[in-house]
């Protein structure tokens, strides 16, 4: 059982259902357009808007993206599924893999129709500094993903739709996917404790080299170190209780 | 992946005990399966039937006794491979196809079936290519199956099946099963379906209250009803009278026709014989399996507590 029909099948539902492509592609490409166009010449956080809110829409979509795969493990509960699975050989390491997986592959289509559409309102960055730039969204997305994991054995079917969107709201907003809002007082320090800042600071890191500072590595690792076994404690929980 | 001995062993519950808070809704249930046998837990709702069935899956962890299946552990036997389950609830997943369903499922298992002949089996093939999640209900059953026996497990443990299945569903869904047990597979079902335990299990387990309350081949769960009853024609004679009768327990009359409820059906006779010698169309029977079902499971044979509601 190598796990490899699981993760296809796995992706190829995820895929499938359109509601999740709206909100991680549709929405986060007509906010840009919308917002950035009128746009096209002005600057913020030290490089141009068109390249600030790119790097923020495809943060945003990332989110929904990443959150999602591992939050619908709430439908697949409800539906009988995570129970069927565990009378099935299938471990528990390739389940958890697979929802990873699944999570950061739906969430690379976002960060590439961003970049398209940056550079159709005039973003020129080297294949280089985009590649530096996926890194960062896609080491940002990290604790994002296993947050997804924890609502998927925490909530129910119904209550799914608003928790993931309030925790892909709280990222985006407090992240600066939107604007950067805080850039004073506590709330300025308060922001740079989110994983998604950093992503948002991608392309500001892509543009003016030096890649994440440490306090950048330091909390994103921490959040998924601490997050893992969160995730862990909340699957036993869920599977004890039934 | 080791190798199981399927044929050593069997499923053995040792005392095997669940409560959910108050409600004890396993208590001390002692039961041997042998390998290849198709065995019925039956019983009313709330009984303890699906509790059991989830301790033998490895799903409920017991509060007290053991569960060992062919030797192993029921989370052992899980991993091995030798179990396969269809549980009460579940509807398939969204956004998959039929065969993309039943071959995601077989992908868990070291020895899977090859799906399209699974498809046929279950009388799926038609329906292989449309979405899984947008099946009729007898055709969800049917995928719920097919999902359960396609890792080709040796121990089937069906968890009421047909539950929402009409008549003619029930019964293509038994001739599946049935197709399957035939392959020396060892089936375990649940089900509050008297002729469902009685038309398709070698042997019936009744359960009632956490408990297992019988124990044997049909016939033998009829037996020990222990009551026959005798039926005649015989106009014009008081209840009382036969009541009053050697080896009768009670009496009921229909017109000319009555019933009379036996303590020992062979005295009964004799003595209607003997002291109405006019009687006409004389019919012994044994008491039915449902009666046999209900006197078991009544209360009387059953020490409810009172706060207690079986889930």
């Amino acid at each position: 059982m190598s796990g490899v029909t699981h993760v296809r099948l796995e992706l190829a539902r995820t895929v499938r259902n359109r509601r999740l492509l709206i909100f991680s592609l549709g929405l986060p490409l007509v906010l840009f357009y919308a917002v950035a166009s009128a746009q096209r010449h002005a600057h913020t956080d030290g490089v141009s808007f068109p390249l600030f809110f790119m790097v923020g829409m495809a943060a945003y979509g990332a989110l929904f993206a990443a959150v999602g795969p591992g939050a619908r493990i709430a439908v697949d509960r409800a539906r009988g599924w995570t129970r069927q699975l565990r009378i099935t050989p299938l471990s528990v390491r390739v389940y958890f893999s697979a929802r990873v997986l699944t999570a950061y592959v739906v969430a690379l289509p976002s960060l590439i129709m961003l970049y398209l559409a940056g550079a159709s309102l005039g973003v020129h960055l080297s294949a280089g500094q985009y590649l530096e730039m996926t890194g960062w969204l896609v080491l940002g997305l990290a604790p994002i993903v296993v947050i997804g994991i924890i609502l998927g054995h925490l909530l129910t079917s119904d209550s799914l739709a608003p928790a993931v969107g309030g925790v892909v709201v709280f990222f985006a907003l407090f992240g600066g996917a939107w604007g950067r809002f805080f850039n004073a007082g506590v709330m300025s320090t308060l922001v740079k404790l989110l994983p998604s800042y950093w992503m948002v600071e991608a392309g500001h890191d892509a543009v003016h080299g030096g890649g994440w500072p440490a306090e950048a590595w330091i909390i994103v690792a921490a959040w998924t170190v601490l997050l893992i076994p969160l995730a862990a404690l909340v699957y036993r929980w869920d599977t004890r209780r039934v | 992946m080791a190798s199981i001995d399927t044929s050593a062993g069997g499923i053995v519950l040792s005392r095997l005990s669940k409560s959910y808070g108050a409600v004890r809704a396993v208590r001390s249930i002692d039961l041997t399966i042998v390998a290849g046998e198709t065995v019925a837990l039956l019983g009313p709702n709330g009984a303890g039937k699906s509790t059991t069935l989830d301790m033998m899956l490895g799903l409920t962890r017991p509060d007290a006794g053991r569960v060992q299946v062919f030797g192993l552990t029921p989370s052992a036997a899980v991993a091995a491979g030798v179990i396969g389950g269809m549980l009460q609830t579940g509807s398939p997943l969204e956004f998959l196809r039929v065969r993309e369903l039943v071959a995601l499922v077989a992908s868990y298992y070291p020895r899977a079936l090859p799906v399209d002949d699974v498809l046929e089996t279950t009388g799926l093939s038609d329906v292989a290519d449309r979405w899984a999640s947008k099946l009729s209900g007898g055709q969800i059953q049917r995928v719920r199956f097919a999902t359960a026996v396609v890792g080709d497990p040796d121990l089937l443990v069906l968890d009421e099946p047909t539950a929402g299945l009409d008549v003619e569903g029930r019964r293509e869904f038994w001739q599946a099963i049935r197709a399957v047990a035939l392959q020396g597979k060892t089936v375990v079902f649940a089900t509050h379906y008297l002729e469902e335990a009685d038309a398709h299990a070698d042997r019936i387990a009744l359960i009632a209250g956490g408990r297992i309350v019988a124990d044997g081949p049909v016939t033998e769960i009829r037996a020990r009803a222990g009551s026959r009853a005798i039926r005649a024609t015989l106009p014009d004679v008081d209840v009382g009278a036969l009541e009053r009768l050697d080896g009768v327990l009670g009496a009921e009359r229909h017109g000319d026709a009555v019933m009379l409820t036996c303590e020992d059906a062979d005295r009964a006779v004799r003595s209607l014989l003997g002291t109405f010698p006019q009687v006409r169309d004389i019919e012994v029977r044994r008491g039915s399996l449902e009666e046999a079902f209900l006197e078991l499971t009544s209360d009387d044979s059953v020490d409810n507590e009172s706060e207690e509601v079986l889930r």
